[in-house]
């Protein structure tokens, strides 16, 4: 067999643990969204001992390793959870400590849009006699969502790719099963190879539609100030 | 379970201490010759790419721009697999755990670094040549004394956060039995596990501690790379926000 | 307080007393009182850093004073017992940098102060919208985003944002000053308009032409008090203070009066 018919033989099963690797990554950047904005937000415009939280909060998950937070979230808490009769399934465990890595970093990219639209805007929309909350809503909320989605995109990309940290967690997503293939047969670096491709490709078609996505709702005058990572 | 808990808490506390000290005899340094040694590995390959992309022919800058797509869309554990296991298993090529750990994370740094390296470039305004240019000089020269200077404060910003995600990569090295700190506390952590009476709340323990160990390793680059930034300041010279992955 | 009619108190819509404003050790307002009456224009000179701008954030708790007590009608806007966003829905105000919502059209823009702010359903805030924009003459921009209109539709859009709260007053923050010069007639205009039509108007600007024509008072201001005011023909004519004069020279030095 030469590599594209070795690679067609173990593709059927890698896709379907591309599919876990999906729904891992899908979880954890909506849990790190939602969480994300609030920690953002807390750190904006609320009061002192929120601010130091959500600062505390973001430095932990920005110091220290990814692999080390699932770590804790997945063998470190359920021995102490199960005692008292909490058990969370597995998958939900990996999600959530991906999330709360996500949210953090998701927050610092949401704190940098907020913060980079004009105080005017905010001026303005008190000055008519706009509540705090709706001015955060109606006019803060809508172009810091725009300007955030260079970041957000990294962010998602990010995601995908660390997700293969779920090997760790002995979850049958793409890396994990990759592996099982790779040492089953003797053909190990054309099995990771093909693994790789797959995540190639993933990384390209969420990045072509992300780039779309912003090109959509862009509004003349709303300039991102995009990083790239 | 109670009573033994607190007869063998004695021993919970010596066992923890001796982690510890495993974590931080053994894993710290290879860590820090790990994040030490790929970074160094990263900005050689990182300048040589950045370089090739701005000033070089065509063809080549073609050629950057694969590597950093590549190098930047496969996921770092994969790398790593594939130079151990995938050389090992395919061509016979056994890498000692530490040198694929190296290569692969070197590879991937340097496709980060070349970036930044060609943001940084890319920024200077282009006045900048124009006005060495027109005081007659050539473009190398031009390059050298007016382009590189300030390319060189404007990467520092990201540099740092290379550096910082970086070390914490070094934890995936533990895939393949790297003795670095995330692989010591594992192993710690495993072989306490079996001891019986050895409750599973000290996994808890060991965990946090070598998250701890992590942040102060990375506050401490952090502050120094932030203290080199303020030694090569210039007032009015504004570095680009730093936003990190 | 300054000599002209006591209007009867059911006509005064703006009333401050004794406002006194710090930043740091910089006293920027030291005392200044003032009032105005349903349909008076009054117009706020002086040299840069006097407190003019800070008086106006002043009366809209955009800065909040030290010391001093400001009503709106018979509302103590310095009172914490009033709600903030109720009184600030009844004055307008227009900023230097003109502050419309970049992410959102000339219409969205007016329209979301009675959407939001008065619980006006959207087909009638619309319509809404599309009068007040009609009437200072950019109808036609509707539809057009912040960034692509020139520095003088985007205040005059501004000014129509103001205009759609139905506000008791309106606070203007030099409207003119961020505008290149040939356009700042057609901002000018709009609000010369307005004061003929009755609006309440309070005004910090160095244009001394609008001043001169529309104003029912100017207050000249510096170093943080009031220290002269009067109508526009005394004003100009004969100033009593000698800063005044000084000023007053100055400025037609600048301006070409």
């Amino acid at each position: 067999m030469n590599f594209f018919e070795f690679a067609w033989s173990i593709l059927p099963q890698l896709l379907e643990a591309t599919k876990l690797t999906l729904w891992i990554t899908g979880g954890s950047i909506a849990l790190g969204f939602v969480t994300g904005i609030f920690l953002a937000l807390g750190r904006v415009y609320g009061p002192r001992p929120i601010q130091w939280l959500t600062s505390a909060y973001i430095a932990f998950f920005r110091g220290t390793p990814l692999l080390v937070q699932i770590t804790i979230v997945y063998f470190g808490l359920p021995p102490l959870l199960n005692p008292l009769g909490i058990h969370i399934p597995r998958i939900a465990a990996a999600v959530v400590g991906f999330g709360l890595n996500s949210a953090a970093y998701q927050a610092e990219y949401f704190r940098g849009a907020v913060q980079s639209i004009q105080s005017g805007q905010m001026l303005a929309a008190r000055s008519m006699g706009l509540s705090r909350i709706k001015s955060i809503v109606f006019v803060i909320l809508p172009q810091a969502l725009r300007l955030v989605i260079p970041s957000w995109s990294n962010e998602l990309i990010y995601t995908i790719k660390y997700s293969s940290l779920a090997y760790f967690l002995s979850l049958q997503e793409l890396m994990f099963v990759g592996k099982k293939l790779s040492l089953r047969t003797a053909r190990t670096f054309e099995t990771y190879i093909v693994v790789a491709l797959i995540y190639l490709v993933i990384v390209l078609v969420v990045s072509w539609f992300l780039h779309r996505l912003e090109r959509r709702v862009r509004v003349p005058g709303l300039g991102a100030p995009g990083e790239h990572r | 379970m109670r009573s033994s808990c607190s007869a063998l808490k004695g021993v919970g506390m010596a066992t923890i201490w001796q982690s510890l000290e495993l974590m931080i005899v053994k894993g710290l340094p290879n860590t820090i010759l790990l994040t030490l040694g790929l970074i160094a590995g990263g900005l050689a390959l990182g300048t040589l790419i950045a370089f090739t992309q701005v000033y070089g022919y065509r063809p080549l800058r073609w050629l950057c721009k694969g590597y950093e797509q590549l190098f930047r869309g496969i996921p770092v554990l994969v790398l790593i697999l594939i130079f151990h296991s995938g050389l090992a298993r395919s061509f016979n090529i056994q890498l000692p755990a530490f040198v694929s750990a190296l290569i692969a994370l070197a590879l991937r740094s340097g496709a980060y670094q070349s970036q930044i390296f060609r943001g940084a470039i890319q920024s200077v305004p282009q006045g900048q040549m124009m006005a060495a240019r027109a005081l007659g000089m050539s473009k190398t020269k031009g390059i050298l004394r007016v382009i590189l200077p300030q390319a060189f404060r404007l990467s520092i910003p990201p540099w740092t956060n290379e550096f910082s995600s970086v070390l914490k990569d070094t934890s995936i090295a533990s895939a393949i039995s790297v003795l670095e700190l995330t692989k010591q506390a594992t192993l710690s952590y495993t072989r306490l596990a079996v001891i019986p009476g050895f409750g599973a709340q000290w996994t808890l323990l060991i965990l946090l501690l070598v998250a701890l160990i992590y942040l102060i390793l990375t506050y401490a680059g952090n502050a120094a790379l932030g203290f080199l930034e303020n030694r090569l300041r210039i007032p009015g010279f504004e570095t680009k926000g730093r936003i990190e992955r | 307080m300054n000599e002209s009619q006591s209007p009867p108190s059911s006509d005064v819509i703006l009333r401050v007393e004794g406002l006194h404003k710090s930043y740091g050790d910089n006293h920027v307002l030291r005392g200044v009182s003032m009032q105005l009456c349903r349909g008076e224009t009054k117009v706020i000179i002086g040299p840069s850093g006097t407190g003019k701008s800070t008086l106006l954030r002043c009366v809209n708790q955009l800065s909040v004073p030290d010391s001093g007590h400001v009503w709106l009608g018979d509302k103590e806007i310095t009172s914490r017992y009033e709600n903030i966003n109720h009184l600030r829905a009844e004055i307008g105000f227009v900023f230097q940098s003109f502050n419309l919502f970049t992410h959102l059209t000339a219409l969205a823009n007016v329209r979301l102060g009675p959407m939001k702010v008065k619980g006006m359903k959207k087909s009638a805030a619309t319509q809404l919208a599309m009068e007040e924009l009609e009437q200072v003459g950019l109808g036609d921009k509707a539809d057009a985003y912040p960034a692509e209109l020139s520095g003088g539709q985007q205040q005059r859009v501004s000014i129509a944002r103001a205009l759609a709260m139905s506000p008791q007053l309106i606070l203007f923050d030099e409207p003119t000053s961020a505008l290149d010069p040939e356009l700042i007639g057609e901002v000018l205009e709009v609000m010369v308009n307005l004061a003929k039509d009755g609006m309440t108007m309070l005004v910090v600007s160095h244009e001394m032409g609008f001043a001169r024509s529309v104003s029912d008072e100017i207050i000249f201001m510096e170093g943080g008090n009031i220290l002269e005011q009067g109508p526009p023909e005394d004003f100009f004519t004969s100033p009593r203070e000698a800063r005044t004069r000084e000023f007053l020279s100055k400025i037609t030095e600048l301006y070409g009066e």
